[in-house]
């Protein structure tokens, strides 16, 4: 499924100048039918644009219309009294999911493609340019993402020492709402460039997320969010210095809540918080003083072979 | 069943875009965002009535394909402001909460429970 999707953003976002043939193989309206026939064999093609002497597209004839000209016995006759003057183009400027649209609801097998600007004929568009446009680019992206991929994975390789860590810190202030949840998303966002897996990511951010807002509703003076950061396990302290709490296991029930009224409202304060981070993290711990402050540390296992 | 698909389906006022063609993987309803933190799923559509900047960062940390605000509740200019930048796409109904899961889940889009 995933595949399929990223198919189809390459045909949103590439367009039809960027894939068609540029070389058109096109013909004036006084060539004969004979001499398109001998175009048609030599270059292997089943149809070609008509074009004036200024480039203007007047006209598309097809093998279709070779034919025809057979059978009526007309193949010395110009291009211009078989070829079909109603034009169906592409511009060159249109997505190539415009392109197959027309493509599959016309039934035709190629367009001409004229210049949004002037008009004039610059390409010819067929399934076959849309097929090889579209593998150009996956494999464009593939390399990119395969160059990106290789640098997150090696990180910790690269960086040559017996112990490396590094260390994020946040600083969180007490009632900031407009900024509440900017530490976690800065957070998940080093530890993507990182190379950290999705799943891992995803516990990591909610648990953040559930402590750094605990700071913002609860904590008197805000706090701190410190995410130390090695190859095989993160580690995420948060500390604060107030108001403390006095019951921790009280506090650990699901559904138990201090939140004031003003918090509730805003769909803060269903006492789920800490229930959350224990059940994202691998290892959790919370120690507090009334009076004193509160210490929350959080531990995620990073799997070596799998990064 | 992409974002845009249901825009047009559910008749759903736009108030940031981020990613009309994206594929939603299922549905969470609830107004208390830890529940949507435990329980939502990457590529989830959010109904809610919540309209403040928390939804956005809910939205972005979880990688909602789009929040739905129910009720008639428009947000905020920062809270719009914080999706623009945030990527997250916003949408808005007059509908209540209710009836727009009804609508979803008639669509096709399942429910994401915390399993």
């Amino acid at each position: 499924m995933a595949d399929i999707t990223k198919i189809q953003e390459i045909f949103y976002e590439l367009q039809v100048s960027e894939v068609m043939t540029s070389q058109v193989v096109a013909v004036m309206p006084q060539t004969t039918m004979s001499q398109f026939e001998e175009l048609l064999r030599g270059r292997r093609i089943s149809g070609a644009p008509v074009v004036d002497e200024t480039g203007n597209l007047i006209g598309i004839v097809s093998i279709m219309d070779l034919i025809q000209a057979l059978e009526k016995g007309q193949i010395e006759q110009p291009v211009a009294d078989h070829m079909t003057t109603d034009v169906e183009v592409l511009q060159d400027n249109e997505r190539v999911i415009s392109a197959i649209h027309r493509l599959q609801s016309t039934g035709y097998g190629r367009f001409p493609v004229v210049a949004h600007s002037t008009g004039k004929l610059v390409g010819i568009l067929t399934q076959g340019d849309i097929i090889r446009g579209t593998l150009k680019q996956l494999d464009m992206d593939y390399r990119r993402l395969e160059a990106q991929g290789y640098r997150q994975r090696h990180f910790f390789e690269d960086i040559l020492s017996e112990n490396t860590s590094i260390v994020l810190r946040y600083t969180v202030r007490p009632r900031d709402l407009s900024h509440g949840g900017e530490a976690s998303s800065h957070l998940k966002r080093s530890l993507t460039s990182l190379g950290i897996r999705p799943e891992i990511l995803r516990r990591v951010a909610v648990a953040t997320y559930e402590a750094e807002m605990n700071l913002v509703l609860h904590a008197t003076s805000g706090g701190r969010i410190r995410a130390d950061i090695r190859s095989h396990q993160l580690r995420i302290d948060v500390t604060d210095h107030g108001p403390g709490i006095s019951d921790i296991e009280q506090a650990m029930r699901p559904g138990f809540s201090t939140a004031a009224e003003w918090i509730r409202e805003m769909g803060f304060g269903a006492g789920m918080g800490l229930t959350n981070i224990r059940n994202c993290a691998d290892e959790m711990s919370l120690e507090s003083r009334i009076g004193r402050g509160t210490h929350l540390r959080i531990l995620f296992r990073l799997n070596q072979a799998q990064q | 069943m992409t974002v845009q698909e249901i825009i047009e389906r559910l008749n759903l006022g736009v108030v940031t875009s981020a990613d009309p063609n994206r594929e939603i993987t299922g549905g969470y309803a609830s107004d208390l965002l830890s529940c949507v933190m435990a329980g939502a799923k990457a590529g989830n559509v959010w109904v809610t009535l919540q309209a403040h900047p928390n939804v956005v960062a809910v939205a972005s940390l979880l990688d909602l394909a789009a929040v739905v605000i129910t009720e008639g509740v428009v947000p905020d200019a920062e809270t719009t402001t914080k999706a623009e930048q945030n990527s997250v796409t916003l949408l808005q109904t007059q509908k209540t909460t209710y009836a727009v899961v009804g609508e979803l889940t008639s669509a096709g889009v399942k429910g994401t429970g915390a399993e």
